[in-house]
């Protein structure tokens, strides 16, 4: 089954170059790939190459300009509360009330998603123990954890509410080494055990590489390239997924380009 | 049947999760909603006060009722104030923490999330605005033997549904102009004061504001409760404050929703729709 359909997309914004002066710059050119329900695809870019835009138009973020994407059927655009119950998101920034704990922040955003008090009381504790949040420091403010407690905290609130599209966006940037991995090891774990569809946007090759069935690489609002890691270092003869990816853009990942809203 | 039950349960959860959000906020925040309060009650001490400096300087007026007419002004600025602030800055404040994205991505229906914020800000301008008359009216020694507030609470009530339809049209500012947008919030319920008469008759206006006071909520709100806590009117003394009032509700509300249904759908066509600072 198809769990995400994604047609000819397309989206630009609108910069303004002084108070009279505008010009759009595209953000997504035209953009088609599929992705299979339990499929974990990484989609790989440097700073400002669409990732983020891809991520906030599937998350009912953002309006299209053009073209089409599907989540298990239902149109991304024309139906997006529809969607909206079958996604959620991790992003960059764990992105919580920070005076608020890690507790009171799961339980009022779960309810959004129509999770009761008894749902929450039972779920919640389950679910940052299992993230290996230590329960002493439930009821402490957002703002006295550590970035890869509070990245743990995200993946808790976006597990919560049982996604079946999961979508990571740079999620372990930032993080710790060890902090990383155990970010990386409960993203599995949630591919394994709830069967969710991941995808992993990233400019972090060897997360690509360690997580993804397949890869596909953003250029400048284009996905020029998309397959397993074998097929994209065969496809530009380059033993490493880095030098495939150098070989498709003809650039490092690290290279910004211009920043995406 | 059982489908639409089991959808209108979930929008009632959710709504009771825009409830419960914010009471986790002033739970975290008290100290410095108690800072707010004093300076709320600081600021309407200045404006009551003029009436016994009217007295002083030798004007002829009843201190107690004059005192009574700017309290209530005042009481009603600082009640529409929080209301506004409540809407308009829950946004800006998700702007900034980031948690707008979450937030408007969740399948919670948009007039669910904003009746949530609105029952909110009314629960907490409600007992906002008691403590702060009941102090400054304390400290007045203001007797009110005739007050009606029964009468007075029915009329709050009804024109909350005009002020939480507008608040709604100042929340989508911050969406549309995330510096300035909060600002703007002010200024509109500025507007909506002065042309109603929050300290003197609307009568002593020009024509032009006068036509504006006709439409404006505050006006019928402020005429109403004065005259059930200084006359004793009860609700139906005053149903000439009342009728004018559900009819602005009645417009404000859906105005207010497709307003920010269309300031939403233009900060997300912009970009808009995410964490700034």
């Amino acid at each position: 089954m198809t769990a995400v359909e994604v047609s000819d997309l397309r989206k630009e914004f609108v910069r303004r170059d002084g108070p009279w002066r505008r010009r759009r710059v595209p953000a997504l050119c035209g953009i088609s790939f599929t992705i299979e329900r339990g499929e974990c695809v990484a989609v790989l870019g440097a700073n400002g190459s669409g990732k983020s835009t891809l991520v906030r138009l599937l998350a009912t973020l953002l309006l299209h300009d053009g073209g089409s994407a599907h989540v298990f059927g239902h149109d991304v655009f024309g139906d997006p509360r529809a969607v909206r119950r079958l996604v959620n998101r991790v992003s960059v920034e764990a992105s919580f009330f920070k005076k608020m704990s890690s507790t009171e922040n799961l339980s009022y955003s779960a309810r959004f998603y129509g999770m009761t008090r008894g749902e929450t009381s039972r779920r919640i504790p389950e679910i940052l123990e299992r993230v290996g949040f230590p329960v002493e420091r439930r009821g402490e403010a957002m703002e006295a954890l550590s970035r890869g407690m509070q990245q743990k905290v995200a993946l808790a609130r976006a597990l919560l509410t049982a996604p079946v599209l999961l979508l990571l966006d740079e999620p372990t940037t930032g993080l710790d080494p060890r902090s990383k991995l155990e970010v990386q090891e409960f993203i599995r774990e949630v591919r394994q055990i709830h069967d969710a569809t991941i995808l992993l946007c990233t400019h972090d090759l060897d997360e690509a590489e360690a997580l993804a069935d397949r890869i596909g690489i953003l250029h400048r609002g284009e996905l020029i390239a998309l397959g397993t890691a074998d097929e994209l270092k065969r496809r530009y003869e380059t033993e490493t997924l880095e030098g495939a990816f150098f070989a498709a853009t003809g650039r490092a990942l690290v290279d910004d380009e211009e920043e995406e809203d | 049947m059982r489908g639409a039950a089991a959808t209108l349960r979930g929008e009632l959860i959710g709504l009771a999760g825009v409830v419960e959000r914010n009471v986790y906020l002033v739970r975290r925040y008290i100290w410095w909603d108690i800072a707010f309060f004093v300076w709320t009650v600081a600021n309407t001490l200045t404006i009551v006060y003029i009436a016994k400096g009217i007295e002083a300087a030798g004007g002829q007026i009843d201190v107690e009722r004059t005192t009574t007419i700017l309290l209530i002004g005042a009481v009603i600025w600082a009640y529409l104030g929080i209301i506004f602030e409540i809407l308009t800055e829950t946004v800006a404040w998700e702007r900034w923490e980031g948690t707008i994205e979450y937030t408007f991505m969740a399948p919670l229906a948009r007039p669910v999330h904003l009746a949530g914020m609105g029952i909110f800000s009314v629960a907490y301008g409600v007992v906002r605005a008691v403590l702060l008359f009941g102090i400054v009216a304390a400290l007045f020694d203001l007797q009110l033997p005739e007050a009606n507030f029964w009468s007075a609470v029915v009329v709050l009530a009804i024109a909350s549904i005009s002020f939480v339809g507008i608040g709604m049209m100042t929340a989508v500012l911050p969406l549309i102009s995330p510096e300035k947008g909060v600002q703007l919030g002010f200024i509109a319920q500025g507007v909506l004061l002065v042309v109603s008469g929050v300290y003197y008759p609307v009568d002593v206006l020009p024509g032009w504001m006068q036509a504006l006071a006709v439409i404006s909520p505050a006006t019928y709100a402020l005429d109403g409760i004065r005259a059930a806590i200084l006359d004793g009117a009860g609700v139906g003394a005053v149903w000439h404050d009342i009728w004018p009032l559900i009819i602005i509700g009645a417009v404000a509300v859906p105005l207010g929703l497709e307003v920010f249904r269309r300031g939403e759908r233009h900060a997300k066509r912009h970009g808009k729709l995410k964490r700034s600072g």
